[in-house]
């Protein structure tokens, strides 16, 4: 019979616009005022009608596997050895496995050896190519780099905003335990221990007179260790805090031909890898 | 056309893959050759014949669905290119592969269009990006680019604007790595070439029949426009790409005799980004959050079909263990949750197509918002999923669904994991769907509607290589989850949901069944997980590598995604120990050539239908434009 799937749809209509108002009697207008307890009530499972959260004056929390933008972890500043130091080794992992390649990192070395230290110089993330897949915090083998939850990062100027440096980056590692406690837990079970890897490796490895300086490659000589070691422990404030040249002003507007110059390098250094493993086919 | 498949006393008697091939090489010999490239398959056939040896693998070994047609650039490994062919038998089983191989300067490979209409477009993106012609192809002009593009992008020899390097990671990055902005190096403006032969002064051409011309339609403007005095009779008229109906930027273009229409052509590339050439720059690891952005409907769907593309080109390697239980349980269950989002979305904008504006598709996205809600809190993102890894899964469900933040509502959502699903599985779905159906099924306004508009023979289904529903609507059983099982597909209790009519309404029952296919899967797949609770998710026991390196060889990974064949073919070239980059990455998108019949399926009806008809295949431009 024509007319009874209209009424149908109707009716169906008729309930949603009912039920958007049972609650309503139920809580009276309570149920809208701005308190957790009445947000509880029309977020929870069983509510009806009206579910609409008002955003930004309230906000629905996120799972703690939210991902958005990558953050560094540093070490709080009430540890007792490590106080702001970074957990980042700069392996660079985090930029190889990156799928749009937003991540750039330079490596620390060693102002009298020249030898590459453990400890990012800057680390720069452009926030617009970031595609928050996660992978660099899910391969990172130092748990140095994190998911973050805050998704609110609308800026005026994208140009001056939207490339993170290591001091916009970096976050204490207590609020990398506060926004994900389980996952935080769960990397503290794999790892062995609360503290960082390296951290952990210098405790049992007794070098407690020396925790302040990030652990050495283990290729190292002793004598060339001995003066990385003089030189940092003159200078601690350097180990934690990269020079402002590098990290204050806008760093890609370095002069053209030193970055030429780098990119050259690093193309004929791909040249022999990709010789000494063999053609494509 | 005569159907092989509904006369078997004319199939020979080849029933596997094997013996057809075998019959082939003995039949044709010297014209068809065994591909022996290691970790290849098929044959290969003389390109002089190959319309001939077609026709034969359609009509008398009865490989009657040609599933994907694309090409192969070997630059520097033989230094040809190569057309490569996968058909099917509707009936089930596995893949004949064929290919044709030409040279790289002035590449011809015979069109196939005339054995397989579903060939149409798939060609036609092989002269857009590879550059290869079709002789004997109706209409070969670019489908994915504009005319005034330079070149064909998806050669090995070709450069975008803002190249950097042949492979990722790029060397820039570390350890030297200081930051840039590619649109610093390269300005906008300077990066642009035109081929030689355009003439840019038509763009300035605003009269309307230079505005259709130009774009290389199949439509006879001339002669449409060209007509004195007041006529009504014939005209052209564009729909899109920025149209409410299209679900983005597509564009159709309808000659109309007053209200019904004649011909349609559908015209897409609007959110072309060469996945694919990017897909080539990336690692493999790198691709699984790309394929996302593919169908992001149902990004799930899409990370299952490539990890079993690479699995596959894994398992011809030495050190290879299968995913464990747990993780294709896993699997399966979200690509199931996926599917049921996919046509719930399906399905509520199919009715905003057809005038149910908007009521009715938040009733049903209710309960998507549940699903994603799911997914959020087991993979970390709603749509953009990323979930799936080589040989494993990002990460096993959480204990429990919940939110740990500085905001004051924490406690507002606090469930067991397994508790949710099971509520969400065996009562919130059913009775959404229950409801959606005492809504729609009946309803004498959408039986108005849909039932014999947009009707697709299934003759036409079959030849145009339609898929999913749109297949499954018009009488073909063909699913893959039972033609090719994957997974754990093969031990699961579901049955394929078909209708013979091949209108807008058998569509739209083929979604409803595989909805309460999908909870009947999902019902069998919970006590699975409680099951094999504590079990690795990972093959080796731990998470994979972060750069693997894939043995050389080809493979066709596919899947039944919610809008139909989602396929990935994908080529390694390595040498030594593998490969960290694909040479090729091809997508076969269900979106991209579900499209192809849809000129046949538009012509003699309203213009008002073609809305709804269009929303009856369900698609997505992000993938169909890739």
């Amino acid at each position: 019979m024509y007319g009874t799937g209209l009424a149908k749809g109707l009716l169906l209509t008729l309930r949603h616009f009912v039920e958007s108002y049972a609650d309503d009697i139920r809580y009276g207008f309570r149920k809208y005022h701005h308190s957790t307890d009445n947000f509880a009530i029309r977020q929870g499972t069983k509510t009806k009608g009206v579910i609409t959260v008002q955003y930004p004056d309230e906000k629905v929390a996120v799972p703690e596997r939210f991902r958005f933008l990558p953050f560094l972890i540093v070490e709080d500043e009430d540890h007792p050895t490590r106080a702001g130091k970074d957990w980042c080794t700069s392996c660079g992992i985090c930029a190889k496995v990156c799928p749009p390649q937003c991540i750039w990192i330079v490596r620390g070395s060693d102002p009298n050896t020249g030898r590459p230290v453990p400890d990012p110089e800057a680390f720069f993330i452009d926030i617009d190519i970031c595609m928050n897949c996660g992978y660099c915090a899910e391969y990172c083998p130092f748990d140095a780099i994190k998911m973050d939850h805050d998704y609110e990062l609308a800026s005026y100027n994208r140009t001056t905003h939207h490339i993170h440096d290591k001091k916009r980056l970096s976050k204490p590692n207590s609020y990398w335990r506060g926004i994900a406690p389980t996952r935080a837990y769960e990397e503290m079970l794999a790892r062995g221990t609360w503290e960082h890897k390296d951290a952990a490796k210098e405790a049992r490895r007794g070098t407690a007179s020396s925790r302040s300086q990030p652990p050495r490659p283990a290729s190292a000589q002793p004598a060339v260790a001995e003066a990385a070691a003089a030189s940092e422990a003159s200078a601690p404030a350097e180990a934690t805090a990269p020079a402002p040249s590098v990290e204050g002003a806008t760093p890609w507007s370095e002069d053209d031909a030193k970055r030429e110059e780098r990119r050259r390098k690093a193309l004929e250094r791909k040249a022999r890898r990709a010789a000494k493993r063999g053609t494509a086919f | 056309m005569d159907n092989p498949a509904l006369a078997p006393e004319r199939q020979l008697d080849a029933t596997t893959i094997d013996e057809a091939t075998a019959y082939l090489q003995s039949e044709y010999a010297g014209a068809v050759t065994a591909d022996d490239r290691e970790g290849y398959q098929g044959v290969i056939i003389d390109r002089a014949r190959l319309v001939e040896i077609a026709r034969v693998i359609r009509d008398d070994l009865g490989f009657d669905y040609l599933s994907s047609a694309t090409a192969v650039d070997y630059l520097g490994a033989g230094d040809h290119m190569e057309m490569v062919y996968h058909a099917y038998r509707t009936s089930g089983g596995g893949a004949l592969v064929f290919k044709a191989q030409a040279d790289r300067e002035n590449t011809e490979i015979p069109s196939l269009v005339s054995v397989w209409s579903g060939a149409d477009f798939q060609e036609r993106e092989a002269w857009d990006l590879m550059g290869i012609r079709f002789p004997g192809h109706p209409n070969l002009k670019r489908i994915l680019m504009w005319e005034g593009f330079h070149g064909h992008p998806l050669r090995k020899d070709w450069r975008e604007a803002y190249y950097e390097e042949e492979q990722k990671p790029f060397d820039s990055r570390w350890p030297g790595g200081h930051v840039h902005r590619a649109e610093e190096k390269n300005v906008f403006g300077k990066n642009v070439s035109y081929p030689p032969e355009i003439d840019l002064n038509r763009l300035m051409d605003t009269s309307e029949s230079a505005v259709y011309q130009s774009l290389g339609l199949g439509v006879d403007v001339e002669r449409i426009m060209d007509k004195d005095g007041f006529e009504t009779n014939e005209l052209v008229v564009n729909m899109g790409p920025h149209h409410p109906s299209t679900h983005g930027v597509f564009r159709m273009v309808l000659t109309v005799d007053g209200e019904t229409v004649t011909s349609l052509e559908p015209v897409m590339g609007y959110l072309h980004r060469n996945h694919e050439k990017i897909g080539e720059r990336n690692t493999y690891l790198h691709n699984i959050p790309f394929t996302d952005r593919l169908d992001y409907i149902s990004s799930m769907g899409n990370n299952h079909g490539y990890v079993l593309a690479v699995e596959q080109l894994m398992s011809m390697g030495r050190r290879y263990n299968p995913p464990t239980y747990r993780c294709e349980a896993l699997r399966v269950m979200m690509v199931e949750l996926s599917r049921i989002v996919n046509h719930l979305w399906a399905i509520g904008f199919w009715l905003n197509d057809i005038g149910a504006f908007f009521t009715p598709v938040l009733y049903f996205v209710q309960e998507r918002e549940r699903i994603l809600d799911f997914f959020e809190a087991v993979a970390g993102s709603r749509m953009m999923c990323n979930y799936m890894r080589f040989g494993g899964l990002f990460a096993d469900l959480p204990e429990r669904i919940k939110s740990v933040s500085n905001l004051t509502n924490d406690r507002v959502r606090d469930y067991n994991t397994m508790q949710f699903l099971t509520e969400m599985i065996n009562e919130r779905i059913p009775r959404t769907i229950d409801d959606l159906e005492r809504l729609l099924t009946q309803n004498e306004i959408l039986l108005e509607r849909s039932i014999g508009v947009g009707v697709l023979s299934r003759d036409d289904a079959i030849n145009y290589s339609a898929a999913g529903p749109l297949l499954r609507g018009s009488g073909v059983a063909y699913d893959i989850r039972r033609a090719e099982p994957y997974s754990i597909y093969p031990e699961l209790d579901f049955d394929v949901a078909v209708e013979e009519e091949g209108d807008m309404y058998a569509r739209y029952r083929v979604r409803v069944a595989e909805l309460r296919e999908s909870v009947r899967i999902l019902k069998q797949i919970l006590p699975r997980l409680e099951a094999t609770a504590g079990e690795s998710i990972w093959a080796d026991g731990k998470p994979g590598a972060y750069a693997p390196r894939i043995p050389h060889g080809e493979a066709y990974g596919r899947v039944e995604n919610g809008k139909g064949e989602l396929g990935y073919y994908l080529v390694s070239a390595g040498g030594r120990g593998g490969s960290a980059n694909p040479w090729r990455y091809h997508v076969r998108a269900p979106s991209f050539i579900n499209l192809t019949p849809m000129g046949i399926m538009s012509r003699g009806y309203k213009v008002a239908d073609i809305v709804g008809i269009l929303g009856s295949i369900d698609i997505v431009l992000g993938e169909t434009d890739r």
